[in-house]
């Protein structure tokens, strides 16, 4: 079965400071890959080198088979797209949910859902605007707030918005960010639970998550990062109750309790 | 009091006042489609194109708006090379070196209100826009630029009124917009109060225009995104 997401020993140093020293991941269509570790263990940095917000210095990413083509920038070392319109291609099958929403602020919600599917996949506004009236409902916001800027809702709702944003690309793998990092304690739950469903329906998605319970109960493979190499990888149920590492049991500790 | 001469001159004022509104209006509308470029430019990390235009406005900005008219005006003529040039039918007519001026003075604020502006956008929703697949020219057209223009309307606004106000310089280089018709009625009927009184009350008009114009604008783009 074909790869919906390859990303292979990927390598990342800001300086002298290594913080990714090989880190390969791949996903199959439907599954839900978990990323944990503890802060600088180098997962954001792992995540956002997939579609190249950060330049990796090694490594290789293919997106629904097609490889990126890259060459190594002279000035930094670092990679680079040989072609932009292939790096924004990727980009488009591959949504990004960001821990701080980053929604348009100056678009109302509708608007920003509808924005990348015009601008950037460059589909008729009519089949954006279907796109998003379905996926907004899907993420439980009624047409009442279509019309609102985002500095009008809750992180919640934000987050929410920035889901139906990402699946309104319809794109083959989703990418979030610690998506409820930046939320209150009681506006966790209803994110996860959009998450959770979207895992149910057979999306492919990617996590970087501090929820242990989430990941545990939506990930098919759970990969734990430690100093920029993944420690342990494995089904949940091998990383949760098994853990064979050290440095993965000591995390599990401080985190499940 | 002598109020029947301003009657009499009020078709004067009605072309002064034509005159004005032509010079402001048409240095804002250059100014404004030179500064969104320079803008998005001016926080450039390449310091080869940063810096030249950070110094554009420092220059613009700092040095007095008469000064900058007398220079272009009266100061170049002194360039035998000018004057000889393909450019001096232009270079000597005092509209035209009226109207660089204010566009050279205009575009210096405004570029830098506007870059103001952008530095104030979270990173985030550039970051967001480049993960979604936007091209660089998308981005300029549909994120930056956009949340530039709403970010500083406030700003601009002032700057508007400002130039506006700046136009009665153009009297001091022959124009007649209003205050050079009211200077020449204060030369021709040795009365001094009543013709600037009238021009600075046509002033005030044009400005509470303006000023209604920007709290419209502001409540249909920047209010409801509080």
């Amino acid at each position: 079965m074909m790869m919906k997401l390859a990303v292979t020993d990927i390598h990342k140093h800001y300086g002298p400071h290594e913080v990714l020293k090989g880190v390969s991941l791949s996903a199959r269509a439907g599954d839900v890959v978990s990323i944990l570790g503890s802060s600088g263990s180098g997962k954001s940095t792992f995540l956002r080198c997939i579609n190249f917000l950060e330049r990796p210095h090694r490594g290789t990413i293919e997106v629904g088979g097609e490889t990126l083509v890259t060459v190594p920038d002279p000035r930094t070392g670092e990679l680079r797209a040989k072609s932009p319109a292939q790096l924004q291609r990727i980009r488009t099958r591959l949504s990004m949910v960001f821990q701080n929403f980053c929604l348009w602020s100056h678009m109302t919600v509708l608007q920003n859902v509808i924005e990348a599917p015009i601008h950037a996949l460059g589909i008729p506004r009519v089949e954006a605007l279907e796109r998003a009236y379905a996926n907004l409902a899907k993420v439980g916001l009624g047409k009442d707030m279509h019309d609102r800027y985002p500095a009008r809702l809750s992180g919640g709702q934000q987050q929410r918005v920035a889901i139906a944003r990402a699946l309104c690309m319809e794109p083959e793998v989703m990418l979030f960010d610690e998506p409820t990092s930046a939320l209150d304690p009681e506006l966790v739950g209803e994110v996860l639970k959009v998450m959770q469903a979207l895992a149910e329906e057979g999306r492919t998605m990617v996590i970087v998550t501090h929820e242990m319970g989430f990941a545990r109960h939506v990930s098919s493979e759970v990969l734990f990062l430690h100093q920029g190499l993944v420690e342990e990888r494995g089904s949940p149920a091998e990383i949760f109750e098994h853990p064979q590492s050290v440095r993965l049991q000591q995390f599990l500790a401080g985190r499940l309790h | 009091m002598n109020w029947t001469i301003i009657a009499d001159s009020l078709p004067l004022y009605a072309q002064g006042a034509r005159l004005t509104v032509l010079l402001t209006v048409s240095a804002l509308a250059i100014g404004f489609g030179l500064s969104l470029g320079l803008a998005l430019l001016r926080n450039s990390p390449n310091p080869w194109i940063r810096l030249p235009i950070a110094s554009y406005t420092l220059v613009f900005r700092g040095t007095p708006l008469l000064v900058q008219l007398f220079l272009i005006y009266f100061g170049l003529a002194q360039f035998g090379l000018l004057r000889q040039s393909i450019l001096w039918p232009w270079l000597s007519s005092p509209l035209f070196c009226v109207l660089l001026t204010f566009v050279l003075n205009t575009t210096a604020y405004t570029t830098e209100i506007f870059a103001g502006g952008l530095r104030h956008l979270p990173p985030g929703e550039i970051e967001a826009a480049r993960a979604y697949g936007m091209s660089p020219w998308t981005i300029a057209r549909r994120i930056l630029i956009p949340a530039m223009l709403s970010r500083s309307l406030t700003l601009y606004g002032n700057e508007t009124i400002m130039m506006m106000h700046a136009t009665s310089l153009a009297s001091t280089v022959t124009l007649l917009e209003i205050t050079g018709v009211a200077r020449n009625i204060t030369l021709t009927s040795y009365i001094l109060f009543e013709p600037y009184v009238t021009a600075a009350a046509i002033y005030l008009c044009l400005t509470f225009i303006l000023v209604g114009a920007f709290h419209m604008a502001e409540r249909r783009w920047v209010d409801a995104r509080g």
